[in-house]
Parts: structure tokens; C-alpha cells; sequence
């Protein structure tokens, strides 16, 4: 076990590497830049791909392309950027190309700042470009998982044959902890049967999201929400913390999940039944473990720093059938301690 | 549109992509569309220099979207304006013989920037530009390269230079880029220009067979439909009016003399990989007793350039080496562009909830503005280090107070770029961290891996530290 202190942004490139893929397109944006800044050196020492392109939307048509080849292909950025490369994610999402996405999120809207937020949820999770699509979701909290979700991405994105992000913030981006590499590292062997990599058995094949005909593409579009729906069934992940005997439970991801598994500790020592609930996919939203501990009555708290949008899935995942409060900070602030510890003690009428 | 069969060399006899048809070996072009010319010349040359095998050719949005329905090679369907992007994409990863196919709107409008990019980055791509004047797909509206005064639906009384500007030249753009290896402008208007042109399609495959680079071939092309003209009064147009504004030349040839562009070859081997982050010799961690260790929370902050995050780092490696969970989260971005910068460090035997520190356990301010930023933030029976030649300071209740001549140190120590270093020895000597004393030394190993020469002073700079606090501070 080789460990080192890395940086979460080195550690998304480490994963990448590790995890076979061979190209990296990308565009500088604090706090992602590092990610393009590792590539840019990494890459090409290992005879891969890099190309600093021209802007965000030249990045994701360039992960197009490469995906379209079949090959691994990643690209990473923060708010501004991920706007921008919508049109392309629903082209991939369209065309049924694996490619990992990494949100390093700051604060918005607009160019707002380069603080950490949370606030890129809905336009990562749901979709965000036009069309019946969603991306498969993974949000580390630790820089170990900044890395091991990025190889996981990989996989997943290849598995399913669509984008997978890895959703961040400033935070863990920018933090450095004791990291250990990975165990082994992958040699893509790259599935030629759909790709078009110009060579003679790939001259068939068509990428395109094209479906002329009206019924054809509700068929299609159905297909996908098929594709979507076994997603959700086997795919989601989360961690639970104390939730057996909980009264409260704190629902968080990323960053804020440290914040509030702090919260945890220091309530529980107080003689509160306070647990943790953290989803470490998004999409797909770890449903089914959320709704067991709906039936119990608790009340759940969504820790985030966005406008609720966290909150919004809490609620519908357990169809709204126990009390969910909100503690959020915004604009680049972080959650802090006293915030929700002031929340769990309101609750529990202290 | 009606239809119009092209059957030929690299083009498939049918097209069963296009759906169910009564005629499926015609196309979806209008009758007297320069698309369909343009296609037979590129299926042809593929055909005939042998490349269907190793070809990728790109569909853009346009009216030729559909391109995908007639080449027999492999094809990607992409978004507007982006196939310089997504060929980019493809000729990276696989180096195969890639095929941008544009219109004037795709091209010279919404993609233009990605047009330039990979223009001027040389990409290996063959880049063929149909210019018709119009929007064919959408209706007719104007697109960069209407002519002055040339009517479209939207802009009815003829294009004015005043409100909208002067056709786009795309050869003469490109042609002031260095990359390029061939750009050429030809003309399927009649049966002269389009042999020319025949010879043009075929020469850009040849530089893309042979690997060396860009090329750029722009086609004044018929669109009698969004013209409103017929066919034979859209080639004089062509060879009366366009080739005014658009001449028909060659601007550059390079290929006598450009070479293959050699592409890397990917290494996928975790040898390669360890080897490249140095996993080799990670030194065994030290190992010390943790049983009543306390997590401490520092904060250490400072102007740029007095070593504050390269301090946070220091404390993380000694950590580190004595195998502690440690993070390490600094301010970031403009913040530090101000002058001022500040790091968190927490240092805990047990897994750490947020990494961004409060209420420090210690606080190490290097300058006044710091000082009094976070003072007041220190637990009670905290520690504040900070710099003695701030003078006079006034401190919170509760909280110790340990004034360092740091800089002053430093320089009597041999450097004067290494207050932080006497910082670290304090650190030590004063036991807050409780980390072991080897992983101090460690630290400062790994701190300076890269300037072996700096260890043994910074070595020298610890200890000389840790003497200064064992006589001066209580
Ligand atoms: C983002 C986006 N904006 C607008 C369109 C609509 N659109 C389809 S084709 C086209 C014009 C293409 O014109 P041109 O590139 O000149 O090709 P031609 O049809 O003349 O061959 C436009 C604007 C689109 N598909 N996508
Ligand atoms: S509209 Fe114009 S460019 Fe489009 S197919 Fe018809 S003639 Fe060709």
C-alpha cells in the first residue's frame, strides 16, 4: 500500500490514469484547474492524450469524439463551465457515449465566486441539457474518494454506456490528506462492437442521438428511461451512520457530509439519537434506503450548501412523508458546526 | 426537397439509414444541390486512395446532418458548429484519418471558434467547407458568407454591410494561421470547377493518409432552393458573383514539405504509473503513541511569499510520516492574490469532519493583518505563535501567547527565506501537534525532496529553533 498526502483535483487525475483513460480535454476554472494542470503533466509522460482546448464547449465535443473511438476519455471543470457544457453531456447522454465528468463546484450563479457551494445539483443530477436524460452521479467526501470514484466512473460510465460524473466542490478539490494509490491499474480493452474508431470492423457503425421518426424516438427515449430505471435498481450507494436508533438524521454528500458526521459525534455525546445518511450517488438518488428509515419517525435534516435542492430529493424519495428541515449556507460560506448543531438541538426542543 | 440519386465510389449503393423510401438510392438533397457533388468527389477519393477502412468521417448539423446516410466509412453525428472539437476528440485518441464536413452556418457562425482552434492547434483533420450563403437546413436566412446586397429571409432587402456586416473569408482567415498545410477554395459549378475540385478533395485525403496535418478545402456550392433560382442560374451566380468575393484559388500548399505527425502511444502499465509517482521508496511510517491523542486545529496564515501554506504542508507531512489522519485545506484564488493567505491544518488520530478550522488550537500569524483576522477565534487555553516584529500586541484572555523573532531567527540561522521553518521548530519544541520528533525531521525531508541541498539547513533552522524556545519561552 503506497500512501502520499495528495491533493483531492491530483487524485481525480491519479484515478483517471489508473483507470485507463488515455485522453483528458479540459479548460482552466478555479478550483478545477488543478485537475487540468495534472493532467497537462501526467498525461503525456504516460504517452496519453491531453489537449488544453479552447473553451468548455470545445472540451466536451472533444470527449465526444474520443468517447465515440471508444476510448477513456475525461474532462473536469466547475459551475460556469458545466453550463456550458450542457448541449454536449445531452449529446453524449443522446448518442449513448461513456464519458466522466468532473463538477469541482463553486459559488453561482452567474460568475459568482470561487468558493465552495453545492449548488450545481439540479443541473448535474437532473439532467441539466435539453432531453429525457439523467448521468449517473458519484460524490466523494475524502480525497481518497475523489480518486476511486473517478476509476468507479469510469467503469460505470462504460458499463451503462452514458456520462458519469463526479460531483465535487471547492473543498475537496483543494485539500490535500494521506491518500493511498490504487491496487492495480486497467488496461481499457475498449468494446468496439458500437464504436467508430476507423478501422475495418468499426466502418459499419454510426454514433448519432438522430431518431427522424416520431415513434422511434419514444421508443428510444423510452430505452433509456428502461436503461435508467435498472440504473436506480443496482447502482445506488450510501452510507449510513447511527441511523438504527436515530430520532434526527442528517442527509448530506461531499463536503458537507464531514461537517455534519462532526455534528453526528458531538450531538450523539450530548445523548441525542442524531445519524448520518449519506448518499455517495446521486443519480442514481439511494431511494429505497432513504424510505426504510422514513419509516420510523424521524425527522431528517438536509445539510447542504444549496438552496434546498438537496432537500428536494430527500422529499421525494420518502414522498414527503416525514418532516425534512434545511441547513444550507451559500455563496462560497461553509456549513459550520454550531449551525447544525443549533438545528438538531431546535428539533430535539432544547 | 426531392431527391436525387448519387450512387458511387465510398458511398453506400443504398441508404436504409434514411428509413423506409420508394427510392432508396437517392438522396435527401434538393435536385441541383452542391452537397451531393461534394459527397461523390469525398466517397470517391476515399474509395480510390483506399481509406474507407481507416476513415472517420464527421456529420455536422446543416443539410448535410444526414452525411451519415451515404459515406461508407465509420460515422459520428455531432452537435452544432463542434465537429473541429469532436474531431479533434477522435484524431487524438485513435490517429486515423478524420473528416470535419461543414456548412457556412455550422462553420463560419456558431463553430467558429472551434474552426480556429483546431485550425491553428494543426489538428490532423481534413476540414471540408460547403459554402452556399445560406442556412440551407433552417429556411434561407443570412449566414456570414451572404454576398453584400445578396437577398435572404432575413434580410430581405439585400445584405447591408452597415447592419450586418461583411461576408466572412474562411480561406483568407485560416490562411493567416501558421498550422495549416493546405487551404484551397474550388467551385461545383460546372464541369471545369468541379475536376478542380476533385483534385483539391483528393489532395487534402492524401495529407491526411500521410498524417500531416490540417487541411482546409472550402466549396462554393449551389443551394438553388434557398436562392430561389434554378440550377443553371446558381452556377453563374457562383462563377459570376461568389467568385468576386470568394476566389477561387489555392492559398497554401505545404505538403511537399510538412512531415507525419507522429502521435504518442498510450502506456497503460502500473509500472510506468508507480514509477512516474515515485511509490517506489515511501518511507515506513513512525511510529509513536496515540492513545491520549488529541486532535489539534491550526491555523496558519500570512502574506504570500512567507512560506504560510508550504508551513501547513510541513506540519501534514510530519503527520503524515507518523501515520495521523491530517488534513490540509488552504484559502484559495483572488483571496491570495490580496497578499494574505491562510491554511487549516487538523491533525487527529481519529477520521476529520471538516477540514476547514474554526477555533484553532493554534494559531500561527505571521503578520499583523492575520494576527488580527483570527486571534479572536482561538480556544480558550489556545495558542497564538506569531511574529515579534509585529511589536506590541494585544491578545484575547485564555490564550497563551508566544512571540517568535522569527525572521530575525531565520536570517542568524543562515536564511532569510525560512521563518516558517523556525515556526515548525517551536511548533515542536512547544509539543502542541504531539507529534514525534523524527516526524518533524521527516517532514522537512520530504518538504525539500526536490532541493536536497536546502535539508540540512532547514535541519540546522529546526533545531535552532527549538534551543531559542528552550531559553526564552516558559
Ligand atoms: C444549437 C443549435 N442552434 C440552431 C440549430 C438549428 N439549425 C439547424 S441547421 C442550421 C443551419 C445550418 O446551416 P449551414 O451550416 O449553412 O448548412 P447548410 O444547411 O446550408 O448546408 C441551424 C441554425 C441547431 N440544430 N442547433
Ligand atoms: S436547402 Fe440548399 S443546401 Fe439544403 S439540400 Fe436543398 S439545395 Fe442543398
Amino acid at each position: 500500500m503506497a500512501t502520499k498526502l495528495v491533493k483531492g483535483n491530483t487524485a481525480v487525475v491519479i484515478g483517471a490514469l489508473y483507470a485507463g483513460s488515455d485522453c483528458f480535454f479540459g479548460y482552466p476554472i478555479t478550483p478545477a484547474s488543478e485537475v487540468l494542470h495534472e493532467a497537462s503533466r501526467y498525461y503525456p509522460q504516460m504517452g496519453r492524450q491531453f489537449v488544453q482546448a479552447e473553451s468548455e464547449e470545445a472540451s466536451i465535443n472533444m470527449c465526444y469524439g474520443a468517447a465515440s473511438a471508444g476510448h477513456r476519455v475525461f474532462t473536469a471543470s466547475s459551475g460556469p463551465g458545466i453550463s456550458l457544457m450542457q448541449e454536449g453531456i445531452s449529446y453524449l447522454a443522446g448518442a449513448e457515449l461513456p464519458t466522466v465528468i468532473v463538477d469541482i463546484m463553486r459559488a453561482g450563479p452567474g460568475l459568482g465566486n470561487i468558493g465552495p457551494e453545492q449548488s450545481d445539483y439540479n443541473q448535474v443530477v437532473k439532467g441539466g441539457g435539453h432531453g429525457n436524460y439523467k448521468c449517473i452521479v458519484l460524490a466523494p467526501n475524502c480525497v481518497q474518494e475523489m480518486c476511486d470514484m473517478t476509476m468507479l466512473g469510469f467503469e460505470l460510465a462504460e458499463k451503462w454506456r452514458t456520462p458519469a460524473y463526479v460531483l465535487a466542490d471547492g473543498v475537496l478539490g483543494q485539500m490535500i490528506e494521506p491518500f493511498t494509490f490504487p491496487e492495480k491499474a486497467v488496461t481499457p480493452k475498449g468494446d468496439n462492437s458500437w464504436a467508430v474508431c476507423g478501422t475495418a470492423e468499426t466502418r459499419k457503425n454510426l454514433i448519432s442521438s438522430i431518431f427522424l421518426d416520431f415513434t422511434q424516438l419514444e421508443e428510444f427515449n423510452t430505452r433509456l428511461q428502461d436503461k435508467y430505471a435498472r440504473i436506480e435498481a443496482e447502482e445506488a450507494r450510501c452510507e449510513e451512520q447511527q441511523t438504527e436508533d436515530a430520532d434526527i438524521i442528517l442527509v448530506a454528500y461531499g463536503i458537507s457530509s464531514r461537517i455534519a458526521k462532526t455534528a453526528m459525534d458531538v450531538a450523539r455525546k450530548t445523548g441525542l439519537k442524531v445519524g448520518l445518511f449519506r448518499p455517495k450517488t446521486l443519480f442514481p438518488f439511494p431511494k429505497a434506503a432513504l424510505q426504510r428509515l422514513a419509516s420510523k419517525p424521524v425527522t431528517f435534516v438536509s445539510v447542504e450548501m444549496s438552496n434546498g435542492q438537496l432537500l428536494d430529493d430527500i422529499r421525494l424519495a420518502i414522498s414527503c412523508q416525514r418532516p425534512v428541515e434545511l441547513v444550507n449556507r451559500l455563496g462560497g460560506n461553509l456549513i459550520t458546526l454550531d449551525q447544525v448543531m443549533d438545528k438538531i438541538n431546535h428539533i430535539a426542543g432544547k | 426537397m426531392s431527391e436525387k440519386v448519387i450512387c458511387t465510389k465510398g458511398i453506400y449503393p443504398e441508404f436504409p439509414r434514411k428509413g423506409p423510401s420508394a427510392a432508396p438510392a437517392a438522396t435527401h438533397y434538393c435536385p441541383g444541390c452542391g452537397h451531393g457533388v461534394l459527397h461523390k468527389l469525398i466517397g470517391e477519393a476515399l474509395a480510390d486512395l483506399g481509406l474507407q477502412d481507416q476513415t472517420v468521417m464527421i456529420s455536422p448539423v446543416g443539410c448535410a446532418v444526414f452525411a451519415y446516410y451515404y459515406f461508407d466509412a465509420g460515422n459520428i453525428q455531432v452537435a452544432h458548429g463542434r465537429a473541429p472539437a469532436v474531431a479533434t476528440g477522435v484524431s487524438r485518441a485513435t490517429d486515423k484519418v478524420v473528416i470535419a464536413y461543414q456548412g457556412d452556418g455550422d462553420l463560419a457562425s456558431i463553430g467558429l471558434n472551434e474552426t480556429l482552434q483546431a485550425a491553428n492547434r494543426g489538428e490532423k483533420i481534413a476540414v471540408f467547407f460547403v459554402n452556399n450563403t445560406v442556412y440551407g437546413m433552417t429556411g434561407g436566412q443570412m449566414a456570414p458568407t451572404t454576398l453584400i446586397g445578396e437577398k435572404t429571409i432575413t434580410c430581405l432587402n439585400g445584405r447591408d454591410p452597415l447592419t450586418q456586416g461583411y461576408p466572412l473569408h474562411m480561406c483568407e482567415l485560416i490562411n493567416s494561421l501558421k498550422a495549416p498545410v493546405y487551404v484551397e477554395r474550388v467551385a461545383v459549378s460546372d464541369a471545369k470547377n468541379i475536376r478542380n475540385a476533385r483534385r483539391a478533395v483528393r489532395k487534402a485525403l492524401e495529407i491526411q493518409r500521410d498524417g500531416k496535418g490540417y487541411t482546409f478545402v472550402e466549396v462554393l456550392s449551389p443551394c438553388p432552393t434557398n436562392l430561389g433560382t434554378t440550377s443553371v442560374k446558381n452556377n453563374d451566380f457562383i462563377n459570376n458573383e461568389m467568385a468576386k468575393e470568394f476566389p477561387i484559388q489555392n492559398f497554401r500548399d505545404n505538403s511537399a514539405t510538412a512531415e507525419h505527425v507522429v502521435r504518442s502511444t498510450s502506456d497503460f502499465s502500473k509500472e510506468k504509473l508507480d514509477a512516474m509517482f515515485e511509490l517506489a521508496d515511501i518511507p515506513a511510517a513512525i511510529a509513536h503513541n496515540t492513545a491520549n491523542f488529541e486532535e489539534a486545529q491550526v491555523k496558519i496564515a500570512g502574506f504570500g511569499g512567507q512560506g504560510v501554506l508550504s508551513l501547513g504542508i510541513m506540519l501534514t507531512q510530519a503527520a503524515q510520516a507518523a501515520d495521523m489522519k491530517v488534513s490540509w485545506y488552504p484559502s484559495y484564488g483572488p483571496e491570495q492574490r490580496g497578499g494574505t493567505s491562510n491554511c487549516s491544518v487538523i491533525v487527529s488520530a481519529k477520521p476529520i469532519g471538516s477540514p476547514v478550522v474554526y477555533h484553532p488550537d493554534l494559531l500561527v500569524a505571521m503578520n499583523r493583518p492575520s494576527l488580527e483576522r483570527f486571534k479572536n477565534d482561538v480556544k480558550p487555553g489556545g495558542t497564538i505563535m506569531y511574529d515579534a516584529n509585529m511589536g506590541d500586541v494585544e491578545l484575547p484572555v485564555g490564550v497563551k501567547g508566544v512571540a517568535v523573532p522569527a525572521q530575525a531567527l531565520a536570517e542568524e540561522a543562515g536564511s532569510d527565506k525560512a521563518a516558517n521553518t523556525i515556526m515548525f521548530g517551536v511548533m515542536l519544541e512547544l509539543g502542541i501537534t504531539q507529534l514525534p520528533e523524527a516526524a518533524f525531521a521527516r517532514a522537512l525531508e520530504a518538504n525539500f525532496a526536490k532541493k536536497p541541498k536546502l535539508i540540512p539547513l532547514n535541519l540546522a533552522i529546526l533545531e535552532f529553533a527549538r534551543q531559542w524556545v528552550r531559553k526564552n519561552v516558559k
